[in-house]
């Protein structure tokens, strides 16, 4: 019976989109536990202990916790974009997992333009963050809401330079090919003009997830929490959840662009390496959190004109030059 | 009056000098463009309640997208009338009142306190309390530096800071809480002493906290000075000139730091601040960045100055006698106080009743405060929090 209704596409995609939430949310509760113990560590401190042994169970609680508060609609507010706005910054996040290569055969859904649709997909989130930041009707949200479209839209031409230079070296946007064009260790991370590539991502996604040092949407001693001021319980949660999940994602795409994707040493499955590098990689972003002080918006945007997007354009060419004329093609 | 130190041997240490960076745009007449646009500017309120008010403070800030075109601050959350209410009861009695002033460095209000009544009641302090007062002052005035370095990082947005300056600030409030009993509002200093001598190995455990503190500060020279972004944020933003610094009537770090070397522990020394020896830490650029330096360098005198008051501690009495009632002769008192913050000082006129006629406490914060609104008009918004941060204020102590 159940073997027989898998057999339907659609029931199919039902069954993985819905394997996929179960997954997004049960990681974003590890990562925001391993970010509070990260964090703790490294300002000496312990960060959670009391929920739970070792104080696993915080991030359960918080999650109780936002769902249980009361949900507060302010006055003043554009009660349609108010609400609406979680959605649009919640929803992208999930839809760009769909096409996240786990392993091989461990995806939601491969087209040959997964590249194109993560960038696309991705960019509908500035427009919830915009009308949270204009729905809210607080100048302080507004203002954090003006900041993330510039930011999130500047800093979107370097990281789309950057996996265009992927894109050149596995002659496809298929996810699924560029992490099988990096089998056995010809990981693009090697090749000198991806790794300089693989930095102007790091940091355009350092800047597209929001963190320190480019935190300035939610700077909290500036705009006491920018575009999300004044949300509180679920809905709040929500931006919260695609915060991390997007954190997380950031780093699965990084890994695999440039880290070989699920490529590893043999005794572990591909999956798991797939998440234990990206792991790693969320925790370099952590690092860098509690660690640097936050720019300021002029210098967020100079940095990413005049000094990111001129390196992402030489990237491209050093690239296709490298392709076209060296043989630098991976097959 | 000449603000120059009357002697200093030890040259002001000054950083090195960065040419002044000022915007390349003029501001001035790209709001006189915008203006002839017909837009208008967004008033924000920051504060009373907001993150980096650092207390009760409201600023009024009128926006022109991200850029502040002016500031107002507004004051007098915190005001308790603690000038008034001094007039109402003995001497003695309003000493732990001046707690409550800057309650950061609440040893400094004390002290200046105490200092006012004893010049008018004309009461000696032995040796061994004034060295014992000089090591109180300088443990606060590390607590208080650390306390801004730490907000001053969040400030900023680097957080991990915060805990770290607290990590130290601990064990200096640990030491201040052997001694005193407290954590926050010691009341530690009477006239013509102090209530009780240290507790034993109080001395040793000082020392171990300056060795401490100094391993740990090339942790924080790691964190933040030398940090690229935390530079870029604070270098030649917000620049005071020594003219404009001398004239709003600044003191303490946040005028050591535009050039000017006037520190009253220097220039008119009080307890045994003569007897030690401890550079005063004057910086050339008068930016954001040298506000903070400023504060950071004068950790190392503070740890340098303890060292020595347990070095020269004599033996002795640690207050002299006091009458229960204290009835000054008719006449008027001033006492100069390095504060953490700046010039603390307090005037007292006595009629020779057991209250004073009036009280007049001229706070360091409050001055400081008012260069604020000419510094921040032009700047970003996000500069506001980092100039209103360097500047160091303690509302409690503005709105008295």
């Amino acid at each position: 019976m159940i073997a027989q209704a898998l057999e339907n596409p659609w029931i199919r995609q039902l069954v993985n989109a819905a394997m996929l939430l179960a997954v997004i949310n049960l990681g974003v509760l590890v990562l925001i536990y391993l970010e509070r113990k990260v964090a703790g560590y490294i300002q000496s401190r312990l960060g959670p202990v009391h929920v739970g042994p070792r104080g696993w169970l915080q991030s359960v609680a918080d999650a109780v916790k936002l769902v249980l508060k009361e949900d507060i609609i302010p006055a003043p507010a554009d009660r349609f974009m108010f609400v609406l706005a979680p959605f649009f910054v919640f929803v992208p996040v999930l839809a760009v997992f769909l096409v996240l290569p786990f392993s091989s055969g461990w995806v939601a859904y491969d087209f040959s333009l997964a590249a194109l649709y993560v960038i696309a997909a991705g960019t509908v989130a500035i427009m919830g963050i915009v009308m949270a930041g204009w729905g809210t009707n607080n100048k302080y949200s507004l203002l954090g809401g003006l900041r993330s479209a510039a930011q999130l839209i500047s800093y979107e031409v370097p990281v789309v330079l950057a996996i265009l230079a992927v894109v050149f070296f596995a002659q496809s946007m298929s996810l699924v090919e560029i992490a099988e064009a990096q089998r056995g260790f010809r990981w693009f991370i090697f090749q000198p003009p991806l790794l300089v590539a693989a930095f102007v991502y790091m940091i355009g996604q350092l800047a597209e997830t929001n963190r320190t040092p480019f935190d300035l949407p939610e700077a909290e001693s500036e705009l006491v929490s920018g575009f999300h001021t004044e949300y509180s319980g679920i809905r709040f949660a929500m931006f919260f959840l695609a915060e991390f999940a997007n954190t997380f994602f950031a780093s699965a795409l990084a890994v695999v662009l440039f880290f070989g994707g699920w490529d590893g040493l043999p005794g572990l499955t591909g999956a798991l390496w797939l998440v234990l590098k990206s792991y790693v990689l969320v925790f370099v972003l952590m690092w860098i959190r509690w660690t640097l002080p936050r720019v300021r918006v002029d210098q967020l945007l100079g940095f990413a004109w005049k000094v990111l997007v001129p390196i992402g354009l030489i990237v491209v060419l050093w690239a296709a030059a490298s392709v076209v004329y060296a043989g630098g093609v991976a097959r | 009056m000449s603000l120059e130190p009357r002697t200093d041997p030890n040259p002001p240490t000054a950083g090195p000098e960065t040419p002044a960076k000022g915007p390349a745009i003029d501001a001035q007449a790209l709001h006189q463009e915008i203006l002839d646009l017909g837009t208008q500017g967004m008033v924000m309120n920051m504060g009373p309640q907001h993150p980096s008010t650092h207390g009760v403070l409201r600023l009024i800030l009128t926006l022109d997208g991200e850029e502040v075109m002016a500031c107002e601050p507004m004051i007098g959350y915190l005001h308790r009338g603690l000038e008034k209410m001094a007039e109402r009861r003995p001497y003695r009695h309003f000493l732990p009142f001046t707690d409550r002033l800057d309650y950061v460095c609440s040893l400094a209000n004390n002290l200046a306190c105490a200092q006012a009544i004893e010049r008018l009641a004309g009461v000696e302090v032995p040796e061994r309390a004034q060295w014992l007062r000089v090591a109180l002052m300088e443990l606060n005035r590390i607590a208080s530096h650390l306390l801004f370095l730490g907000t001053f990082g969040t400030d900023l947005g680097a957080t991990t800071m915060l805990l770290y300056a607290f990590r130290e600030r601990e064990e200096a409030l640990a030491l201040l809480e052997a001694i005193t009993g407290a954590r926050l509002t010691y009341n530690w200093i009477r006239v013509g002493g102090l209530p009780d001598d240290m507790p034993e190995n109080w001395d040793k455990g000082v020392l171990a906290f300056c060795d401490l503190l100094e391993s740990r500060l090339p942790e924080y020279d790691r964190l933040l000075t030398d940090n690229p972004i935390f530079r870029r944020r604070t270098e030649g933003v917000g620049v005071v000139s020594p003219e404009d610094a001398k004239a709003y009537g600044l003191t303490g770090p946040t005028l050591r730091a535009s050039g000017v070397a006037y520190d009253i522990r220097r220039w008119a020394p009080y307890e045994k601040y003569a007897e030690i020896d401890f550079d005063v830490v004057v910086l050339r650029d008068g930016d954001t960045f040298a506000r903070y330096l400023a504060r950071r360098l004068e950790l190392e005198q503070s740890v340098r100055i303890l060292r020595q008051v347990f070095d020269k501690l004599p033996e002795g009495p640690i207050a002299s006698k006091v009458g229960k009632v204290l009835k000054p002769p008719p006449g008027i008192a001033f006492s100069q106080v390095e504060s953490p913050r700046g010039e603390l000082s307090f005037t007292m006129v006595s009629d020779g009743s057991p209250n004073p006629v009036r009280v007049h406490i001229r706070a360091p914060s409050f001055a400081n405060l008012t260069v604020l609104a000419d510094l921040v008009a032009g700047n970003k918004v996000a500069d506001v929090v980092a100039i209103l941060g360097s500047i160091d204020i303690v509302l409690g102590e503005v709105d008295r």
